[in-house]
């Protein structure tokens, strides 16, 4: 196959057999790759009802056709089941090397089903798999744990892990490849825990074909030049990271500040992408085949916060700063590095320490049962709250089961800010009305990276709207869903949008894989994995009375800055939302819809 | 005036599109093994560079082919293997003290930069310029007015 390389991996960790199968060329083409055609292949093969951390679960890396070439950013892969934080179907998407390597390895995707004995790795070399022990990595970091498996098997080989926080299912553990590069969100990472999976190395010396090497080199430099001549892609990013949006969203009065109490921060000038560069930055370093190269290479040398790490990135820098109150770019840095080395979702985390943060402030939570106070704008408590939740020490273990568990446990849910179980991200959507619809909506609970509605409401790309009218929301977020759900089957980077859209996605595909497609057949691809995934949720038992969001920004109004007086007006969008989807007034799709879309 | 390909390893990323430029163009397939420019990335030090051929006058590949396969172009100054003679001895890459010229299995012969003629697919797929194909004493003459230009303020600062 082209572009593809047409073989699937399946390993059973229970009976600790592995073997390959081929890839279906027609499903290929209809769910495209990596989330498309892991949820597919996830859909079918497992009970959506199943308990997420089961050896019945079962855990899906999957690339894209895309991944591997020379396309914008083509570097990705992500982690596909079902997650333990939100009970939905769970897509976490992940740079680096990694996915790369996984395809020059020969595979496009890896089953992993069923649960070891013990813990064990797996070892992937040119189309060979070896499940070792893995018992003396059990409860190391992922930098210790990835640089022993190196010297185990090949100075080469990519490696995603697990830290101590998968081991423990904390319910937001990540997996993190290339040290620094995470499957981020909805505790995919718990899930690699709960099959006693320390890690997958991957080491490859084979080709990633295209069907028309001409067209490609010609997508491919046409790509770059569009990515040049975007300020975003060719001078933002690159210079300051993806935190040059701290002042940008902040000025916007939509920076949530202590648990979403507020809008605007007083101390995000000093957290800023801007005293990042100044500061800590290093310098910048790129994901495979990005000519972008937003991440951040950074060295904090003040003594108490001392680390060389990667990032903090924008979420990252605001969940562990701006969400808790903190103001302290050290300290933030070293909590960063704590979430990488142990594994852990820095949103979620945050988010998770804010919402304790606003109990205890709140007297709900004592200073006996946290062990200490937790006051918002205390760095030190937040960093050592992110390393408890790592290891789920202290009231850290509590923390670990994420703000829903941990409000609702002491009887305030209302505190948890979140949808479906799942943290929000950096933007407050009460000033951006659009993004209130897409976290609503959202298949894996409330995310920025399923349809990033600040584009067009906050950035003005590719046009700007209004962002606290609610008129014409619901078409652009199904559209941008739609679009997403494409680029991140395909296998680039969703910051390539900022440069160019469908088409040049579809330019990609057809060169690479010499599928005849439309543009309108791309994004109906794109809607069919939207609708997958939602029949997913709804045979796990999340219905549409799930599409909402906390009392704090449906009723609270906000108190101050640009976007003072506002609530999320969800109810004037989500009956057109999902009039536009084909779905019924309960958010179920359409036996219509679902004909329509080949998925009945 | 000799056009050569320069590194800049201070503007590199480690985004390895040079390696994908490389290995369409020469295999007309994605495969970093089959590229005749590698980039080397050490994390712990934020350092990433490409290595590449630098084309050496006296080069220690060619001596060392026992075929002849190795030869040197001198009017554009680059050493080139002929896979009609190469035998797969590997000696040109024991010898090579960059490790610059490699044995490819899946053809089963030693391949190595030739610049591409004169048109380095690596250079254009490089989006920092941290690879550029210009004239071959441009990186020696940046660095010597950059030493000026240290020694120019340096001096203003220390005048009455």
């Amino acid at each position: 196959m082209k572009g593809w390389i047409g073989k699937i991996l399946r390993v059973n960790l229970t009976k600790g057999e592995w073997r390959v199968e081929e890839l279906d060329r027609n499903i290929a083409e209809k769910f495209i790759g990596g989330r498309g055609l892991g949820s597919k292949i996830l859909y079918d093969e497992i009970d959506p009802k199943v308990d997420p951390l089961s050896p019945d679960n079962k855990l899906i890396l999957a690339t894209g056709p895309l991944t591997g070439t020379s396309a914008s950013a083509a570097g990705r892969y992500m982690a596909i089941t079902k997650s333990p934080l939100t009970g939905t179907i769970a897509c976490s998407n992940s740079g680096g090397h990694f996915g790369a390597e996984l395809k020059f390895a020969g595979f496009d995707l890896i089953v992993i089903e069923g649960k070891s004995k013990d813990p064990v790795y797996l070892y992937i070399e040119d189309g060979k798999v070896e499940i070792r022990d893995a018992k003396h990595l059990w409860g190391k970091t992922t930098h210790e744990a990835t640089d022993q498996i190196l010297s185990e098997t090949d100075m080469d080989a990519r490696v995603a892990c697990i830290g101590p926080a998968g081991e423990k299912f904390v319910r937001f553990a990540c997996i993190i490849n290339d040290k620094h590069r995470a499957a981020g969100r909805s505790g995919v990472g718990a899930v690699m825990g709960s099959k006693n999976l320390k890690a997958v190395a991957v080491k490859g010396s084979g080709s990633v074909q295209v069907a028309d090497k001409e067209a490609f080199r010609k997508a491919t430099l046409d790509g770059f030049q569009k990515v040049k001549a975007n300020p975003v892609s060719s001078q933002g990013l690159p210079a300051y990271g993806t935190a040059i949006l701290i002042n940008i969203i902040n000025q916007s009065g939509i920076l949530p500040t202590r648990n979403f109490q507020e809008g605007v921060f007083e101390g995000a000038e000093k957290i800023s992408g801007e005293t990042i560069a100044e500061q800590i930055l290093v310098r910048n370093r790129a994901c495979f085949a990005c000519p972008i190269a937003c991440g951040r290479v950074v060295r904090v040398t003040n003594p108490k916060y001392a680390c060389f790490s990667e990032g903090p990135e924008y979420e990252s820098d605001w969940a562990l700063g701006a969400c808790c109150g903190v103001d302290n770019i050290d300290a933030i840095g070293k909590a960063n590095y704590f979430c990488d080395i142990l594994g852990i979702d820095p949103i979620s985390a945050g988010v998770t320490i804010a919402c304790g943060m606003e109990l205890f402030e709140k007297g709900i939570v004592s200073k006996e049962e946290v062990g200490r106070s937790l006051n918002f704008g205390d760095p030190d408590a937040m960093v050592e709250m992110v390393k408890a939740i790592g290891y789920r020490e202290g009231f850290g273990d509590t923390l670990a089961e994420g703000s829903y568990r941990v409000a609702e446990r002491y009887g305030h849910p209302e505190y948890s800010m979140s949808v479906k179980k799942q943290e929000f991200p950096a933007y407050d959507a009460r000033g951006a009305q659009g993004m209130g619809l897409e976290y609503a909506t959202s298949n894996r609970g409330a995310c920025h990276v399923r349809g990033y509605m600040i584009s067009p409401e906050i950035l003005g790309s590719p046009q700007k709207l209004d962002p606290f009218e609610t008129e014409e929301k619901a078409g652009w977020t199904k559209n941008f869903q739609d679009l997403t759900a494409v680029v991140d089957s395909s296998g680039i980077c969703l910051f390539n949008t900022f440069a160019f859209g469908a088409p040049e996605i579809l330019e990609y595909l057809k060169a690479a894989t010499g599928v005849k497609m439309t543009l309108e057949e791309l994004m109906k691809a794109g809607e069919r994995i939207w609708n997958l995934e939602r029949l997913f949720n709804l045979k796990a038992g999340i219905s549409g009375k799930e599409d909402r969001l906390p009392d704090r920004l449906l009723k609270e109004p906000m108190p101050s800055g640009p976007a003072k007086g506002l609530v999320v007006k969800l109810e004037k969008m989500l009956p057109e939302y999902y009039e536009l989807r084909g779905w019924d007034k309960e958010g179920v799709p359409t036996k219509e819809k679902l004909r329509e879309l080949g998925l009945e | 005036m000799i056009k050569k390909i320069s590194v800049y390893p201070e503007k590199c990323t480690g985004c390895r599109l040079c390696e994908l430029g490389c290995s369409l163009k020469k295999v007309g397939e994605f495969n970093p093994t089959a590229s005749r420019v590698r980039v080397s990335i050490f994390g712990e030090e934020a350092f990433y560079t490409p290595i590449i051929c630098t084309q050496c006058d006296e080069a220690w590949c060619m001596k060392a082919c026992p075929s002849g396969a190795i030869s040197r172009d001198f009017g554009v100054r680059v050493v080139k293997v002929d896979p009609e003679r190469c035998v797969g001895c590997r000696m040109c890459t024991l010898a090579c003290p960059f490790g610059t010229i490699t044995y490819y299995a899946p053809l089963g012969k030693a391949i190595k930069c030739d610049e591409c003629d004169g048109q380095p697919e690596c250079v254009l797929f490089c989006p920092t310029e941290a690879l550029k194909y210009e004239e071959e004493s441009t990186p020696t003459r940046l660095k010597r007015v950059a030493t000026a230009k240290k020694l120019e303020s340096s001096s203003k600062e220390v005048q009455p």
